[in-house]
């Protein structure tokens, strides 16, 4: 097992790093001191939302205190703190997925919105009747009704590629869909339901057979593998801060600069613009031209930390750590009679991330959920936003336990223990 | 808050382990659907309604807990009821539920629903509990449209 973070020769990006000590940084993180009906809390709760770290709620603070004020306007002093602050991020994000230019990153609200522009902006111009757009039986809603609604829109096809009995993506079905009339496949990075890490190099190589392009859904990749978008030689990719430790209300659109280029804006208005006349309108550059308005700067800005806290572990120490407490989760929870762990199982970690949906007996997700949290844990519980997936394994919905970089073994035996009064109250 | 007293009585774990009225009706006069779409609670309700009365009530529920408790009692509490005499008891249960203040008495025959006064503690569970009752005020009214629009 490796201990520390690699070089990535190709980039020579990171740098080796020690393994972090999950307990002690703990400490940055104040909720996660809070007692809940009498315990201390549990967060499991990683693939819905990250905790956030004293120093992305210190940046968030001295925003708003110290240097408050919209960017890329005024000359004044407090306009030029914030746009450096705001533009500086930009710079933080391309480095942490490898993309080669700060053009190329697009500021959005989510990664839900990130999608939608892509498929608003390049969908609307580039998809037309008869042509196919090719997802994963296992996205979440926000890279699954985008494409649908586009498809419907056009008159395309949306083809829909199931899984192995495993939960892995079926590759036989993926090699199958994707043809000449292929423009376009949208697939994870990480399903948010059963970990699975999907076989990118493969789907992306075969998309560009074909001519077609492809978007990552990294809302959970990039917040847990080392991502670099010119290893992957994907077209786009989306994310969201809020799952890797920054504030709400940031998500990431990264997509190549002659791609980007050639795409209409997706919003209009105020900083998108770079000469208004009465009768037209000369639209701003990249990343600009798809920034209308003014953007969530404070958040924005506190991301930044967020990237810093990151990279100063090491994302292959974050993934590694992710790996050795998934193994141990799923050794304990399998343990226990009754407890139906979906998705790879236990001997393909290597393509299964740090979320462990499962079912306990008859027990409803819900009512699961509800005495978990009695014992102060926090488990996400129903259908993730998942529902063609789950309709494909015939299940309502799972209870799902998701970790992040401040998780120990201590609350995987917690976990384990309070499982058994779920039995006790209810029966399983 | 106690689970065990407020959540999960002992009348709520007997209706969700022995669910009453459960399964299809053939010859049903109306079919309706219900969903909890923040949580994947479903249910399927069938009614036979004649005559402006409710012969028969079956559901069959993939839903949590509570879902399925409250509407096993619902069944119980409506079976062979004139639609009107169930509307009563629509708005006396929903009446229950939504209050926050106080504990409300109900009459002796629906003396089980008063377990689930306890959900009232859980807020996000309230919409569980409802659910069957909101999908039978649909079923009443698309069973209503059936039969030719009788006046409520």
């Amino acid at each position: 097992m490796m201990n520390t973070a690699t070089m990535n020769t190709k980039t020579g990006k990171s740098a080796i790093r020690p393994m972090f000590d999950s307990l002690e940084l703990r400490k940055d993180f104040p909720v996660l001191d809070r007692i809940i009906e009498g315990n201390k809390l549990v967060y499991l709760d990683n693939a819905a939302t990250s905790q956030k770290p004293q120093a992305v709620i210190d940046s968030l603070v001295d925003y708003y205190r110290n240097y408050n004020s919209n960017v890329h306007r005024g000359i004044h002093t407090l306009s030029q703190e914030a746009t450096d602050a705001f533009e500086n991020v930009r710079n933080k994000a391309r480095l942490f997925i490898d993309a080669a230019s700060e053009k190329e990153i697009i500021f959005t609200r989510n990664a839900t919105e990130a999608v939608n522009l892509v498929a608003y902006s390049w969908g609307d111009t580039n998809i037309a009747a008869g042509d196919e757009i090719v997802v994963s039986i296992m996205e979440h809603h926000s890279n699954f009704v985008p494409w649908q609604a586009l498809a419907e829109r056009k008159n395309a096809k949306l083809v829909i590629v199931g899984l192995t009995t495993d939960g892995e993506l079926d590759m036989d079905e993926m090699k199958a869909a994707i043809n000449e009339k292929t423009k376009l496949v949208a697939v994870t990075q990480m399903s948010n339901v059963l970990g699975t890490i999907t076989p990118l190099n493969e789907i992306i190589s075969l998309a560009h057979k074909q001519g077609a392009l492809v978007l990552v859904d990294g809302a959970q990749g990039v917040a847990h593998l080392p991502t670099s978008v010119r290893e992957l030689d994907c077209d786009f990719l989306v994310f969201s801060m809020h799952k890797m430790l920054g504030p709400t209300g940031v998500g990431v659109l990264w997509g190549r600069e002659a791609i980007l280029n050639q795409m209409p804006p997706f919003q209009y208005g105020g900083d998108m613009i770079s000469i208004v006349k009465t009768d037209r309108t000369r639209y701003n550059e990249l990343p600009w031209k798809f920034e209308a308005g003014t953007p969530n700067v404070a958040d924005v800005i506190a991301s930044g930390a967020a990237f810093d806290y990151l990279e100063k572990l090491g994302m292959e120490n974050v993934r590694q750590h992710e790996l050795e407490l998934t193994e141990y989760a799923m050794h304990r929870m399998n343990s226990l009679p009754g407890m139906k762990i979906l998705g790879p199982g236990e001997k393909e970690l290597e393509r299964r991330g740090g979320v462990i949906s499962f079912l306990y007996g008859e027990v409803h997700p819900h009512d699961l959920g509800q005495i978990l949290n009695e014992s102060g844990i926090a488990v996400r519980a129903g259908h993730h936003c998942c529902q063609p997936l789950m309709t494909s394994m015939g299940i309502h919905g799972t209870a799902r336990a998701s970790f992040y970089i401040y998780n120990t073994r201590e609350e995987v035996d917690f976990l384990v223990e309070s499982m058994k009064t779920v039995d006790k109250v209810l029966g399983i | 808050m106690n689970l065990a007293d407020d959540l999960y009585r002992e009348t709520i774990l007997d209706h969700y382990h022995n669910p009453r009225n459960h399964g299809k009706i053939a010859e049903a006069t109306c079919c309706t659907e219900g969903v909890n779409p923040l949580c994947g609670d479903e249910l399927t309700l069938y009614l036979k309604v004649k005559d402006g009365k409710i012969e028969d009530i079956k559901m069959e529920a993939h839903g949590c807990s509570i879902n399925t408790a409250s509407g096993s009692m619902m069944s119980e509490a409506i079976m062979g009821l004139p639609v009107s005499e169930a509307r009563k008891i629509i708005d006396t249960f929903k009446a229950m539920m939504l209050n926050k203040e106080s504990q409300i008495e109900l009459p002796e025959e629906l003396e089980d629903l008063e377990a689930l006064q306890g959900v009232k503690q859980y807020p996000v569970r309230i919409k569980c509990a409802l659910l069957p009752w909101n999908t039978l005020i649909e079923g009443l009214e698309s069973a209503e449209v059936e039969q030719g629009g009788v006046k409520k």
